[in-house]
């Protein structure tokens, strides 16, 4: 336990000590909003489907921790090119205790992050439907947090440098962002691209957060809950398999 | 070869990188308590080899016992007989200097009062304690060195490798170090595993000494009779015999060979 936690603890300082990478990584959320939720909303609005900014607000929490729980998890890259792997990999401790620290201070540091975003979409005008229910947002963001910085560990423990960085960026969580129906909804999607998006693990990250904030799931919570358990459990296997193989 | 009296034990380890011979069945054996100076020109195996050792690489062939463990089989068993000082940086640059020698004394399970305790006498030995608070980032060169040996103490090793523990140090802080090391040999019996570039320190601080070149170890001995096997004055002048005057790239090591070839032919099937 007390590994667990010292890895944990590590991220949480690194992450609050860089005040610059906090303020960074909220500027894309709040370009979306800004950018999508007043340039987008008066055609949805036209086109009958309501109020865009309570449509998108949940599609950008599930956003941002998406890209701060993956960059978390990629964070091994940088801990090979600074060389502190070495010191976890050959301290007497197992490669599962390793994984779940990380994974559990990344995904705090996501969760963190998605919860600031919740609070500028409200600036923006977003209104939950019913304020009693956010406990219950929270679990869903730790569980989307859990999956991508175990699936970002993962990726990492296999390409060897930051030069396979971009690759992720563009091939993995653009799509995985973009394929989600963060932005706009699945139902009018191409029988293709919605066979792909119901396989994307964040697009029923996005439903639950949609049907707890504003009481419009498509899945419904019970399926949410159960396809993300389901593979925050698999990822993370296959995460600590992978960072068990890691050689230096 | 006796195996029960050996603390470390290897037997033709061979290790390749696509195609690339970096150890080539070697064979050699450290007693318990002895200081045992790994040398070698750059690029000859010796970080391989010490990688190995203690359990950051697989080998391709051949036999390895630490402390009766096999790295490869029972490789928690062997993390927690060692300590290492890598030739390369291993510090948390976003962490302080207390903060990275806590964590590391947690991560090996130390008992908070010796944590602590130890920890305190350990900065004070390499002179870092007045800036325990300081992140690492803002350090010199030399003061991550010292961080680093005193972080591979901290958690009472059995066995302790340095891997050119002493580049970049200036001769005080070099005494000063090996002066803790030696005592520590002394006084709790601890095995020494060390590769330098600094022949006069293997000279004085090595009981015995191995040499590698090209993958394979080539002679392996006291100070003296390699001296006299080469029928050279100095062990810098008996090094020089024996792997020859070429100066060897600096860069190449073994691993970063095969990356580059790797970004280039991409990866082979093994």
């Amino acid at each position: 336990m007390k590994v667990i936690y010292v890895l944990w603890l590590r991220q949480l300082k690194r992450y609050f000590r860089s005040r610059a990478r906090i303020v960074g990584s909220l500027g894309q959320p709040l370009l979306f909003l800004l950018a999508l939720g007043f340039g987008f909303g008066p055609i949805y609005t036209k086109a009958g489907g309501g109020n865009y900014i309570q449509f998108l607000a949940p599609g950008i929490i599930a956003m941002s921790i998406l890209f701060t729980a993956t960059f978390s998890g990629i964070e091994v890259l940088w801990d090979k090119q600074f060389g502190f792997l070495k010191e976890i990999l050959v301290a007497p401790v197992s490669r599962l205790q390793i994984m779940v620290g990380r994974t559990l201070g990344g995904a705090t540091v996501a969760v963190f992050q998605g919860t600031i975003v919740f609070f500028l979409s409200l600036i923006f005008g977003f209104r939950p439907t019913d304020l009693t229910l956010l406990p219950l947002a929270l679990i869903f963001m730790v569980l989307i947090a859990v999956i991508f910085t175990a699936l970002g560990t993962a990726i990492a423990s296999f390409i060897e440098d930051m030069q396979g960085f971009q690759l992720i960026i563009n091939f993995v969580i653009m799509p995985t962002f973009f394929l989600s129906g963060a932005l706009f909804p699945i139902e009018g999607l191409p029988k293709t691209v919605a066979v792909v998006s119901s396989m994307n693990p964040l697009t029923y990250g996005v439903d639950a957060l949609r049907g707890i904030l504003i009481s419009s799931a498509r899945f419904g919570l019970i399926t949410d809950l159960a396809v993300l358990l389901c593979v925050a459990a698999v990822i993370m296997a296959a995460g600590s398999y992978l960072f068990s193989r890691i050689q230096i | 070869m006796n195996q029960d009296n050996q603390i470390i034990s290897v037997k033709d380890l061979t290790k390749i990188f696509d195609g690339f011979v970096a150890v080539d069945h070697i064979s050699f054996a450290v007693k318990p308590g002895e200081i045992f100076a790994f040398l070698g020109p750059n690029g000859a195996g010796k970080s391989t080899t010490i990688k190995m050792l203690t359990t950051l690489l697989h080998p391709t062939g051949g036999t390895i016992s630490m402390n009766g463990y096999d790295p490869t089989l029972s490789p928690h068993q062997v993390r927690q007989t060692f300590g290492i000082v890598f030739q390369d940086p291993s510090l948390d640059e976003e962490l302080t200097a207390y903060e990275n020698m806590e964590y590391h004394g947690i991560l090996y399970n130390v008992p908070k009062e010796t944590r602590r305790e130890r920890l305190k006498e350990l900065l004070k030995i390499v002179e870092l304690w007045d800036r325990r608070d300081d992140f690492v980032k803002y350090f010199s060169g030399g003061m991550k060195r010292r961080l680093e040996i005193a972080r591979g103490l901290l958690h009472h090793p059995t066995i302790l490798f340095l891997d050119e523990p002493t580049l970049g140090l200036d001769p005080q802080t070099r005494n000063l170090i090996w002066n803790h090391i030696l005592g520590l040999n002394q006084s709790e019996g601890v095995t020494v595993f060390f590769t330098t570039h600094y022949m006069e320190e293997a000279e004085r601080v090595a009981q015995r000494i191995a040499i590698i070149d090209h993958g394979k170890i080539i002679i392996q001995g006291t100070s003296d009779e390699l001296k006299k096997a080469t029928a050279a004055d100095t062990l810098e002048n008996a090094f020089i015999a024996l792997t020859g005057r070429d100066i060897r790239s600096e860069e190449s090591s073994s691993l970063e060979r095969m990356r580059v070839r790797r970004r280039i032919f991409g990866r082979p099937n093994r």
